[in-house]
């Protein structure tokens, strides 16, 4: 009995709430593995491109609900999403039409793209903050648990209980069914082959007839897509706020590039791989070891081995580790 | 050196709008500019350095500017001593365990071929270090955060005159930036910035969150000043025959002796403000100028050559056999000096250290614009940079604010789009940089004052 009940706090405490954060840093490490690829830059404004999407659903979401819409258990920004999608694609369009495409042409080395994304950067978080302001939101309604701890105590008679936040189960499915309708399209179907094609090799892609406005308007649509998909279940999961999501670039960074910048299916896992990596490491082990080792031997400390203050940290450190042993990412990005 | 006249001119309008900010607001918001937009121009040399001189992409300067002001505690604040007394023992064990660590590591790493047993090895070394410092530190650091909470509850500093700070946190942050670059500067140039940026928010944490060394988030009040306090010139009496004797004739125009009084009262208080300001200004005037002068001889040096050679084209520098890694290495150190150098000075003019303030936006990226839109390898541009984005970035709120009261002017003061406006007026000068930066990038893409290369 004790051995379950040890897993189930760490279930609870670190896997649960470690997939879910996952779920959210994967999407964005695709987003920016995508403009890696296809622009070939690193895109500065991630962080804020997913707070410009995810002030669309805030946004919307208040509207509908007053407005009396609403998906009964379900929260009402799912509905809002589409809607905030073609927001969001439309402005990373506009911004690429100004700024980044005269860049494209010319062909400009990919620090000065950077800079570009910093200048990006700025004006996207001005817009958010002059929209709706930096305050906290929260937006989520609908049912908020799906399993209750004292209802799985209860259930199992076990003496600790599973919580599941209907958020958490959102997030890992959409991630699911997002991830997977991308990878089927990048992997399966002709326009697919042909982004892929670009990003190994332009010159050959453009040889054979590739479109290369085409493939950048594909390349934006699904980062929108992806952008505002995970702004939206990290804001539901967490809350809203755009300092946050500024924040949250970092992250998504290291989890893009400890995946191999470059290789989608890398950056999904990379955002799992971050996320496991900050929640273990932070987490205290005392309640899940004291289940384990009789009475006696009960440990005194938390048995944490950082603070969770330090759960940036760790997630740089990841990335320092993998940028110094292995510069091409866990799975083989582009090499560096 | 010839053609300098859109130098004079660039300063002058600046210098002019400094004037005119000290007219309509106030003297003393003009000179609070005015040493930011010193401190701005420090930093803006140092990452200047780095990117105009060497081409390396550092966004890690939030780091550097937040070691510069732990040095300021680090250095000028008395010791604790009972919080030595305490957890000192500790400590210093800690930083014995560290060196140890390093020096094991270093021998794994020399001594044994590249091989998984040696990754391992090394990993478990570094693994069991850690373990075994948090179990030596715990019991110091918790003692030490006991020891008065409230007021102290750290270890202090050396208790010596804040100016020797200055040096010693440029010397903090150019030796952390020798770590870094150990490790980093082989990468290419996007992924360095990354890097670069991740590393200095791991750095911020550290301060943040380890409050036996200085507070952390609770902050470090009342630090020394190498200027005089307004309280004691209020009270002296030169202070005050100085002031009189520079507004006398306007003194003179008030009849009654108490009236007179009141305003010469009022007329002290402001000037003492201003003399101090006055005092960082002549300070940081001083550091500039000769930053200025080393810099721009050591551009126009053999060396500044070797740099510009390295940077346009590495693999030609490289067979005429100069050693890049080194050079790199060099200069990442030498502008994160001037940049931790720059962050002991904002901590002395501002007189608090506030590990919470420290974020990227502000003090990396709005740097990082000032070198772009001043002009990456031309000292002059990179400081014009600083001055003309700081004096942007403080007074954009204002005009913003005149701007949208002129603009909205025809609707009701309660019109919904105008409150929200007005309440956003300071988020416009996020606004004003991105697209200030944008519009420099396209049109103007070497900076106001762009890189001059003189024929020798």
């Amino acid at each position: 009995m004790d051995f379950l009940n040890a897993i189930i706090v760490l279930f609870n405490f670190t896997v649960i709430p470690a997939l879910a954060y996952g779920s959210q840093l994967a999407l964005g490490a695709i987003f920016v593995t995508l403009i890696y690829a296809v622009l070939r830059f690193a895109n500065f404004a991630t962080g804020d491109m997913m707070s410009f999407g995810t002030m669309f659903a805030v946004i919307l979401t208040y509207y509908f609900q007053s407005l009396g819409f609403g998906l009964g258990v379900l929260p009402t920004a799912l509905l809002t999403i589409p809607f905030a999608v073609l927001m969001m694609i439309l402005y990373m369009l506009i911004i690429d039409k100004f700024v980044f495409s005269y860049y494209r042409i010319k062909k400009s080395p990919p620090v000065q793209f950077a800079m570009v994304s910093v200048g990006v950067m700025f004006v996207t978080q001005a817009l958010i903050r002059i929209i709706i302001g930096p305050s906290d939101r929260r937006f989520l309604d609908g049912e908020k648990f799906i399993i209750k701890a004292t209802e799985f105590k209860e259930m199992t008679g076990l003496a600790e209980g599973i919580t599941l936040k209907s958020t958490q189960a959102i997030t890992i499915i959409v991630t699911l069914i997002v991830v997977s309708i991308m990878f089927w399209f990048l992997n399966r179907t002709k326009t697919g082959t042909s982004m892929r094609a670009y990003s190994d090799n332009e010159d050959l892609a453009l040889l054979s007839g590739i479109d290369p406005k085409r493939v950048v308007l594909i390349t934006w649509v699904i980062a929108g897509i992806l952008a505002t998909i995970g702004g939206v279940l990290y804001g539901l999961d967490k809350s809203y706020r755009p300092f946050v999501y500024f924040n949250n670039m970092l992250p998504i960074f290291a989890a893009a590039i400890v995946g191999g910048i470059g290789n989608p299916f890398g950056a999904f896992l990379g955002g799992y791989v971050i996320a496991f990596a900050e929640i273990f490491v932070t987490y205290a082990y005392k309640r899940f070891i004291s289940y384990l080792l009789p009475e006696h031997l009960e440990p005194d400390s938390l048995l944490q081995l950082l603070s969770t203050d330090y759960k940036f940290a760790v997630s740089f450190s990841i990335l320092v580790i993998v940028l110094l042993i292995r510069p091409s990412g866990i799975f083989k990005g582009k090499v560096i | 050196m010839r053609n300098y006249k859109n130098v004079i001119a660039a300063y002058s309008i600046m210098i002019f709008l400094i004037i005119l900010v000290g007219i309509f607001q106030s003297w003393s918001i003009a000179l609070t500019i005015l040493n930011y937009c010193l401190i701005s121009a420090v930093m803006t040399i140092g990452a200047n350095i780095q990117w105009g001189y060497a081409g390396l992409i550092n966004f890690g300067i939030m780091g550097y500017t937040a070691l510069g002001g732990l040095a300021v505690v680090l250095v000028s604040v008395e010791p604790v001593k009972k919080a030595w007394q305490v957890g000192g023992l500790n400590i210093l064990a800690c930083i014995w365990i560290i060196v140890a660590i390093i020096f094991i590591v270093k021998f794994i790493l020399n001594r044994f071929d590249k091989s998984k047993l040696r990754n391992y090895s090394v990993a478990s070394v570094i693994l069991g270090g850690i373990i075994l410092l948090r179990v030596t530190a715990a019991p110091g650091i918790e003692a030490i955060e006991s020891v008065d909470p409230a007021r102290t509850g750290f270890l202090g500093g050396m208790g010596l005159p804040v100016l020797f700070s200055w040096i010693f946190g440029a010397l903090l942050a150019g030796s952390l930036a020798f770590v870094i670059g150990k490790i980093a500067l082989g990468l290419r140039a996007d992924y360095l910035a990354i890097a670069t940026l991740l590393i200095a928010e791991i750095i911020v944490s550290i301060i943040k969150h380890e409050e036996w060394l200085a507070r952390g988030v609770k902050n470090v009040i009342g630090l020394k000043r190498p200027a005089p306090y307004e309280i004691n010139l209020q009270t002296s009496e030169w202070f005050i025959n100085l002031v009189t004797k520079f507004n006398s004739s306007k003194l003179n125009l008030i009849n009654s002796i108490s009236d007179k009084q009141e305003a010469l009262n009022q007329m002290v208080i402001d000037a003492s403000s201003v003399y101090v300001k006055l005092c960082f200004t002549g300070l940081f005037l001083t550091v500039v100028i000769i930053l200025l002068i080393v810099t721009q001889k050591a551009l126009y040096s053999p060396w500044g050559r070797k740099m510009r050679a390295i940077r346009d084209n590495e693999e030609a520098a490289s067979a005429m056999g100069k050693n890049i890694v080194k050079e790199h290495l060099l200069i990442f150190i030498l502008g994160s000096a001037i940049v931790g150098l720059a962050g002991a000075m904002m901590v002395t003019n501002d007189g608090l250290f506030t590990p919470g303030s420290y974020r990227p936006m502000r003090y990396t990226f709005v740097i990082w614009v000032m070198v772009i839109v001043g002009g990456t390898g031309n000292n002059f541009g990179a400081i014009l940079g600083g001055f003309v984005v700081w004096f942007l970035w403080v007074e954009a709120a204002p005009i913003a604010l005149f701007l949208i009261n002129l603009f909205t002017s025809h609707l009701p003061e309660t019109n919904a789009v105008r409150v929200h406006l007005i309440e956003s007026a300071p988020y416009f000068r996020f606004l004003v940089i991105g697209i200030g930066l944008l519009l420099i990038m396209r049109y103007r893409p070497q900076g106001i004052i762009p890189e001059k290369i003189i024929k020798q």
